[in-house]
């Protein structure tokens, strides 16, 4: 548009204006009923781009758990396989010693071997036999061993016994690996789904509740690989964190907002307590790295240096919280106790701090839900190693729950997710529980002054 | 004796002291609490502090310095042909602690160094001792001089309350030594690295592959450190996660705020808010299982070449992590705005969506902006997500189809797992650190006194 035209056009406006102010408005007018229609169309469409919006975040999170969800359910089972196997006597204990040492030390493996060799006994090449034999997982033979312990009466008999099933196997049959593939596309050849058939119409193989994925520590075999020894891990770190963060936020957050004098160096304090809020939590496992283990040597992996990064990292949060607590309570509680002759720090301990607590312990479960779920540093400061072992102490080297989520979330087993997405359900049961003791906290505490 | 049975000694220590110095006071004062200057409680804890703390400090000091020192003692041993050269001292470092751990039976090492081992399992042994039996005697002398001072003339809550005071200062001290300490570790290692590497090739080179030869006669690239395609791989990712973040976010707030009932609102905004609860490796495999593959094989076909590891999935997850970030961070700036000019704005007239658009978004703009600038830094140091669901190569680009790499990315891959210390590829990744905590740290300063001054402006 030219300047000429559109100066016409805001002329031919303000007459258009400048008659107006003349006149009353006409409100039955058809023009200023249409303006009133198009503006609460435009209310309508306004309103409505809020309600998507909570939609597509509402949408998202119901994705996420439903993906979560239907992906991990099948990992709280497991395939087991129902084998004949023969407790041979001479292969058990040969000299009929009935000594556990001698029993202990027995080839479990093999008999599970020949119990599938003689169940499956057109199986003859090497490749075929190794195919066979990974029905059944490696660590069958540990449970074969531990019923031969437990009941050495077994010994020369022959039994029907559930076994644990190869990963592959336990895909199978969850229906994870079709049949209907292409069978170079596929993790099992049409031999192998063969045998899967004839054993399922035998009623030969079965779900059973997984519990080892509840008791076992990592393993490189997908369906021996348990989450307790990661839980340990947690726990043992989130001790630390509570046994630092909480005495050292609280006493802050009291000094803070109780005793301490408007000076530089307070205001130092806040300024830095609202910025290590916002510090990215990755900076803080390069802290925990370069200080504690490049510094002070402590243990890699271990569960103390990990309390020691994440402590540091909740402090804020506590202290944040701590502080609204204490700010809650209202003067005539203080006011009350000096009156009575209770020296400050008196009044503190026997009044303020008890009335602040609940909202005290409220943001200090937060911050430990939070502690819970942090990944980052503990990778900076070698959590992330592979430990089969449960950690006794918070000095051994140990992984914990999150970590263990984004070992499993990188291995190539298709096995591997559903136990994933299993163990993000269970570190989620455990933020739920956090979550809701701190509403809970907050709903029986809460008091309006 | 493992270390939380020492401190159970000790904190056991103090229960018993606290008793008895307790005691003392009230047999001092011949039975009339009158008599003392304070009350029994109060010298009691006297007599604990003095048993408790100088024990605890003594604990941290000696952690700091017990590793450092057995490591010069065992290095002063080694013969010079492994100390003198770096890469040799590091992996004799390693098998010695291998071996004083009681392992390392399968590793093929000199005998100085085995013998090395097992000096330092003994070094180890005789600090632990060493550490019990100075605790233990700290404690036990804190208690004897504190005990003998009790008197019904001794100011003893006093005293207390001024020790206490002194822990709590230092508690709040705790703030600025954590900050000193992430600045001084990054940079020293920074400075380090920038010793080898200049700071302009760093902050404006254009090619980046850390991957340097540990060993002479490796096959690997030279090394190149230029972070510029990290940084755009970040921002790329940052904006998208924002495209999504800040729209949703906000009309998710202003629906909260302005239009939802009590009781809609009661159900929706603890729902949001599970979203900001889920952890991020959650979202990290979300995004690289079934995000990622759902746009890979979407794409494919509308005839679009997505990669797997998509900056678009891990922005758009990023998004949903941050909405919950954004919404409530707005709703609390708007819900400030004074009722008068909206009641200003009903008054003339004006519908509820012109109100908002009108009268109430530019009033809590400057709050808004903090909001989101606060948001975009910690999008910007998000490390899971981006590590699980975005790329490792760093690719120059700005296509959100293609795989990215970021700063925090590359923090974690040159970290995690064999490092060698003092190698320009790990020193790098402080120096990433160093630009991370920088930039974020910025944003946060200034979103912060941009909210701080909107504050003040209504309050």
């Amino acid at each position: 548009m030219t300047d000429m035209a559109s100066l016409m056009e805001d002329r031919a406006a303000a007459k258009v204006i400048s008659d107006n102010l003349h006149k009353p408005v006409d409100w039955d007018s058809p023009k200023i009923a249409r303006n009133i229609k198009k503006r609460y169309a435009a209310e309508r469409r306004f309103k409505f781009y809020g309600l998507a919006a909570i939609g597509v975040a509402l949408l998202a999170l119901f994705v996420l758990a439903g993906s979560i969800g239907s992906k991990g359910y099948t990992a709280f089972f497991q395939t087991y396989v129902q084998l004949e196997i023969t407790f041979d006597q001479d292969a058990i204990d040969p000299d009929r010693t009935g000594d556990p040492a001698v029993i202990g030390k027995a080839n479990f493996d093999g008999l599970i071997k020949q119990a599938l060799r003689e169940r499956f006994p057109q199986v003859t090449g090497r490749q075929e036999k190794r195919d066979l034999y990974s029905i059944v997982s490696g660590g069958a033979s540990y449970d074969l061993r531990e019923r031969v312990m437990e009941n050495p009466g077994l010994i020369g008999q022959t039994r029907k016994v559930w076994l644990i099933s190869g990963d592959d196997f336990d895909m199978l049959n969850k229906g994870y690996i079709s049949a209907d593939v292409e069978e170079g596309n596929r993790r099992l050849n049409d031999e192998e789904i063969a045998w899967y058939d004839a054993l399922k119409s035998d009623g030969a193989v079965e779900k059973q509740f997984h519990t080892r994925f509840f008791t076992n520590g990592d393993s490189r075999e997908p369906e021996l690989a348990g989450i307790w020894g990661a839980a340990v891990g947690s726990l043992y770190t989130l001790m630390v964190t509570l046994a630092l963060s909480f005495p050292i936020g609280v006493l802050a957050a009291v000094y803070l907002e109780e005793f301490a004098p408007k000076n530089r160096f307070t205001q130092i304090v806040e300024v830095n307590i609202n910025n290590l809020a916002a510090v990215p939590s990755i900076v803080f496992g390069l802290l925990g790295l370069e200080v504690y283990l490049n510094v002070m040597h402590l243990p890699r992996s271990a569960p103390v240096v990990g309390g020691l990064t994440l402590a540091l990292m909740t402090l804020p949060t506590i202290i944040i919280a701590s502080r609204a607590a204490i700010k809650a309570v209202p003067p005539s509680i203080r006011q009350a106790a000096l009156g009575l002759g209770a020296s400050p720090v008196q009044t503190v301990t026997h009044h303020v701090l008890p009335l602040a607590m609940p909202g005290i312990l409220t943001g200090t479960i937060i911050g430990m839900a939070q502690a819970l779920g942090e990944t980052a540093p503990l990778l900076m400061i070698g959590m992330v190693a592979f430990i089969v072992d449960i950690p006794g102490g918070a000095l051994d080297p140990a992984t914990v729950l999150p970590v263990q989520i984004y070992l499993w979330a990188d291995s190539p087993e298709r096995a591997f997710v559903e136990k994933t997405s299993a163990a993000i359900m269970v570190l989620l049961a455990f933020l739920v529980l956090m979550n809701g003791l701190a509403v809970y906290l907050r709903k029986k505490f809460e008091r309006k002054w | 004796m493992s270390l939380s049975f020492l401190l159970l000694a000790v904190a056991a220590l103090c229960v018993l002291s606290f008793y008895f110095g307790r005691q003392r006071a009230i047999a001092l004062s011949g039975g009339r609490y009158s008599n003392l200057h304070s009350l029994p409680t109060h010298y009691g804890m006297y007599v604990a502090l003095w048993c408790g703390l100088p024990a605890l400090l003594l604990l941290v000091v000696w952690y700091m310095f017990q590793g450092s020192i057995i490591e010069a003692m065992i290095i002063a041993d080694l013969p010079a042909e492994i100390t003198g050269d770096p890469g040799k001292l590091s992996l004799a470092l390693n098998s010695i602690s291998l071996i004083a751990e009681g392992g390392g039976q399968h590793l093929t090492v000199s005998p100085e160094v085995v013998d090395a081992g097992r000096r330092l399992a003994r070094l180890h042994t005789i600090a632990n001792a060493a550490l019990i039996v100075v605790m233990l005697a700290s404690a036990s002398v804190g208690i004897m001089l504190s005990y003998r001072k009790i008197d019904p003339e001794m100011r003893a809550r006093n005293n207390v309350e001024r020790i206490s005071r002194w822990i709590m200062i230092a508690c709040s001290a705790i703030a600025i030594l954590s900050t000193v300490g992430i600045v001084f570790s990054l940079l020293f290692e920074a400075l380090h690295f920038f010793s080898k590497i200049s700071p302009l090739e760093f902050l404006f080179g254009l090619e980046w592959s850390p991957q340097t030869a540990i060993r002479a006669d490796q096959v690997a690239s030279d090394g190149a450190f230029g972070a510029i395609p990290l940084f755009v791989g970040t921002l790329l990712i940052t904006l998208i996660a924002m495209a999504v973040a800040v729209p949703v976010g906000l009309f998710s707030a202003i629906y909260m705020g302005e239009y939802a009932s009590s009781k809609f609102r009661s159900v929706a905004k603890p729902a949001l808010e599970i979203l900001a609860g889920v952890p991020t490796v959650v979202y990290g495999f979300f995004a690289a299982l079934t995000v990622a593959p759902f746009l890979r094989d979407n794409g494919a076909i509308i005839g679009l070449d997505v990669s797997s590891e998509s900056a678009l999935a891990a922005g758009l997850v990023m998004g949903v992590m941050i909405i919950p970030f954004v919404s409530s961070l707005s709703d609390d700036v708007m819900s400030q705005v004074p009722q008068s000019l909206r009641d200003g704005s009903y008054g003339l007239g004006a519908t509820k969506s012109e109100t908002i658009r009108h009268v109430i978004f530019p009033a809590a703009l400057p709050g808004i902006v903090g909001a989101v600038l606060l948001a975009v830094s910690r999008a910007i140091g998000e490390t899971m997500i981006v590590v699980m669901a975005a790329g490792l190569a760093a690719n120059l680009t700005v296509n959100p189809l293609q795989a990215v790499t970021t700063v925090t990315v590359q923090i974690v891959t040159l970290l995690v797992g064999d490092q060698e210390f003092n190698s320009a590829k790990t020193l790098s990744a402080f120096a990433l650190g160093l630009v991370l905590f920088l930039v974020t740290l910025g944003l946060n300063v200034f979103a912060l006194k941009v909210v701080q001054k909107y504050r003040e402006k209504y309050d």
